[in-house]
């Protein structure tokens, strides 16, 4: 028997312990290539090892096929590998010196609407691929469309195939040109247009040799160097109350700790406090950072705050900062993605999953679906399907408080849930959406609505 | 008071929390949804080092009062002893209730029987399914991580399984941002990963981060091991070695902790915790394909497993 080790360029103990984390989505058609820039990605950081190269090489050959198939590396399930297709989510890991990074690896296919939206959910960046020869199309809109609807904080457009292309510059030029004007328009803040051929491997992990008159960061690159927090100065703090810590010990028989994970924004000792939907208030007293007191903390560290006076709080709750409350509302306006597959209909009874408090709810109004086409509204479809995008009106059984999702992610977002078998119905979105301003056309025909 | 935080150096971000700070405040995170959520959470601990490090973390996410779960062993019969010590010492340390659910027990009633190859892995399924119904458990925390295995890349955060405990993998519930939904009809349980999103040498800086105490056995040592498929397996009286494996001496430790009958040794000088993530970020080999005989009996092997009710 070998060791299982041999001397390899590789990441001092040191390196890996200072980075930080990003998590990323892909989305890509079919034939875009995906696959081949993850296993790309996922090869040339070497963290594809040598069991799992040989795996996809027998699994290749026993298939018949002559080249290793590194869409085996990323396709898990036996459906999968028997269809050729990625019928779900999965999640990858690699690393840099710089940087670590989780991959939600998305379906392209049009069906699969929903998955991008479950990578996009947890995304600070998104990369949508495009083959050079066709250009920006309608899936390509698409995409788009989701990451600026999932406010997906950073974009990168790679333009992959352009060994097929001749590595033509104005080709790419006119790519990124159109894609930027259609994703400027829809609110998309950032995007970072890359020519690469993640078959040859140009401008992926490596500059490419072909394209002299690019002067911007490979795919890798721009990974690891674009930032990764929020300017926490413009936010509205936030803490969902998941759970109150009281030991009644002999140790510690007086403590009282609200738990949570912050969703947004800073929160101090001292700082003036609402509990929402109560309205009470009070001070910060201390700050619990997994057992150890702190002055300060911010999102996303999971804490214990402990307060002045003993006032009723509970699951559920939220607490914000008094000068900085949210108002609280039993009519909830939203855009949505529908994930499951039985429809949504107006009526629907269901369950409310927003931070940590779950409420029923009612289905008051689905005034609109959007067709990511083209970005019309189809007014009044009575219901949605799985993969739907639309407006929905829903009313609670108790007051809420929302922020708009462009303000917070985490306070802005919901789920639906049915209460009869507890599926996930749908993914919610408050407030306005980059497509609501537009009139709804009444005269709607019903060709070509469909996505 | 002092602020204990750390503050990344290396980005201009001075917020952006450091990789393991992003990982724990997860895991914490989703340890309390769990308590505030489920009636009888239990946490699956096997005296490996995922198991540890969720014990860890659990007992981090609800300080300075104690961990609101009991702990439950499936115990194969051929465990390490230096494991089962180490279990046994966990459990009185933190004043918490161990569950077994016993294979060796299963064997002996002849419920279960044992494998010609000898592997007790897969039997681990059955005791563990029913000693869930029996004691009703409706959230069982695992260790299992996404990296480990293709088919585990899939694997939610919250995974429910039905009330044989089977994981139907087309029929999952999309995770979108933080919100679990951990909504489960009486006799259906929720499997629970809360370090679905750590690598295997994410674990190891955690644990060298922490200073958390492991079994010895992950550190290099002497030990007496025999060759089969490939694998140093350790000499004893569950099955080896056979006629024609012969016993040597050799210096190894394990990179994960299982069924003596199909978990291997690798050869490695690392006698600390720092030569260990040294030896594991230089290896060509990932953790299961280096020391899990039971994942190459198919393609599909873990896929299969997992649908039946294993973890």
């Amino acid at each position: 028997m070998t060791s299982t080790t041999e001397p390899t360029e590789t990441l001092s103990v040191e390196q890996l312990s200072a980075t930080t984390l990003l998590r990323f989505a892909t989305a890509g058609s079919v034939d875009d290539g995906k696959s081949t820039l993850v296993g790309r990605l996922l090869h040339d950081s070497k963290s594809v090892l040598v069991d799992q190269l040989e795996a996809v090489e027998r699994a290749s050959a026993s298939r018949g096929q002559d080249a290793p198939d590194l869409a085996l590396l990323t396709d898990g399930l036996r459906a999968e590998r028997e269809q050729g297709i990625t019928i779900d989510v999965a999640y990858r890991y690699f690393a840099t010196p710089r940087r670590r990074f989780i991959l939600a690896d998305t379906p392209g296919h049009v069906q699969y609407t929903r998955n991008m939206v479950t990578g996009a959910s947890t995304a600070e960046l998104t990369v949508i691929l495009v083959d050079a020869r066709n250009g920006v199309v309608e899936q390509t809109r698409r995409h788009a469309a989701i990451a600026a609807l999932l406010r997906v904080p950073h974009v990168v457009l790679a333009v992959n195939k352009m060994d097929l292309v001749g590595y033509e510059e104005n080709v790419f030029g006119a790519i990124a040109e159109e894609f930027t004007a259609y994703a400027t328009e829809l609110g998309v803040p950032e995007v970072t247009a890359i020519p690469i051929s993640a078959l040859n491997g140009d401008n992926v992990v490596e500059p490419s040799a072909h394209m002299d008159w690019y002067g911007g960061p490979t795919v890798l690159e721009h990974l690891e160097t674009v930032p990764v927090s929020h300017d926490l100065a413009h936010c509205h703090a936030r803490l969902p109350v998941q759970y109150v810590i009281r030991p009644q010990t002999a140790e510690h028989p007086d403590y009282r700790g609200y738990a949570g994970q912050i969703a947004a924004g800073t929160f101090r000792v001292g700082e003036q406090i609402t509990v929402l939907p109560s309205g009470r208030s009070t001070k910060i007293s201390g700050i619990d950072l997994l057992g150890e007191p702190v002055d300060v903390a911010w999102t996303t560290q999971s804490v214990t705050l402990l307060l002045e006076d003993d006032i009723d709080i509970s699951r559920g709750d939220l607490i914000v900062p008094s000068k900085d409350a949210p108002p609280t509302t039993q009519d909830i306006e939203a855009t949505v993605c529908h994930v499951a597959d039985q429809p949504l209909t107006v009526g629907h009874r269901v369950l409310l999953k927003h931070g940590t408090r779950t409420v029923k709810a009612i289905v008051k109004d689905i005034p609109s679906r959007l067709t990511l086409d083209d970005l019309s509204l189809h007014p009044h479809p009575g219901q949605l399907v799985a993969n739907d995008i639309g407006r929905v009106k829903v009313r609670t059984a108790e007051p809420l408080p929302v922020d708009s999702y462009s303000d917070s992610r985490r306070t802005g977002s919901f789920i639906l849930i049915d209460p009869s078998d507890g599926t996930t119905l749908t993914a919610g979105m408050v407030g306005e959406s980059f497509a609501s301003p537009e009139p709804v056309r009444d005269e709607a025909e019903d060709d070509g609505w469909d996505f | 008071m002092t602020t204990v935080a750390t503050i990344d150096e290396g980005t201009d971000t001075p917020y952006a929390l450091s990789h393991l700070d992003a990982l724990e405040s997860e895991a914490v995170h989703i340890f309390r949804e769990v308590a505030g959520e489920f009636e009888r959470p239990v946490i699956l601990f096997s005296g490996g080092k995922d198991s540890i490090v969720m014990l860890h973390l659990a007992l981090k996410a609800f300080a300075p009062a104690t961990v609101p779960f009991s702990l439950l062993h499936v115990d194969t019969g051929h465990n390490f002893p230096e494991v089962i010590d180490y279990r046994d010492r966990t459990v009185d340390k933190h004043g918490l209730r161990l569950h077994v659910a016993s294979v060796q027990d299963y064997i002996d009633r002849g419920v279960l029987r044992e494998r010609p190859d000898g592997t007790r892995n897969p039997l681990q399924t059955l005791p563990l399914t029913e000693k869930i119904q029996s004691e009703r458990f409706d959230a069982v925390f695992g260790g299992g991580r996404r990296d480990e295995e293709k088919a585990r890349a899939k694997e939610r955060v919250f995974s429910l399984r039905d009330e044989f405990s089977q994981w139907d993998p087309r029929r999952q519930r999309p995770e979108l941002w933080n919100l679990y939904n951990g909504r489960h009809a009486p006799g259906e349980h929720v499997r629970v990963f809360p370090l679905s999103n750590w690598t295997e040498l994410d674990v190891w800086q955690y644990i060298a981060r922490e200073g958390i105490e492991l079994p010895e056995i992950y550190f290099a040592h002497e030990r007496e091991v025999f060759q089969r498929n490939g694998m140093w397996l350790t000499a004893g009286e569950w099955g080896g070695p056979k006629e024609g494996e012969t016993v040597e001496k050799r210096q190894v430790r394990y990179r994960t902790v299982g069924d003596m009958s199909c978990t291997g040794a690798v050869d490695s000088d690392a006698e600390t915790l720092e030569q260990v993530i040294a030896e594991i970020a230089a290896s060509r080999l990932t953790e299961r394909g280096a020391t899990r005989a039971d994942d190459k009996l198919s393609e599909a092997a873990m896929e299969d497993r997992k649908r039946e009710g294993y973890f």
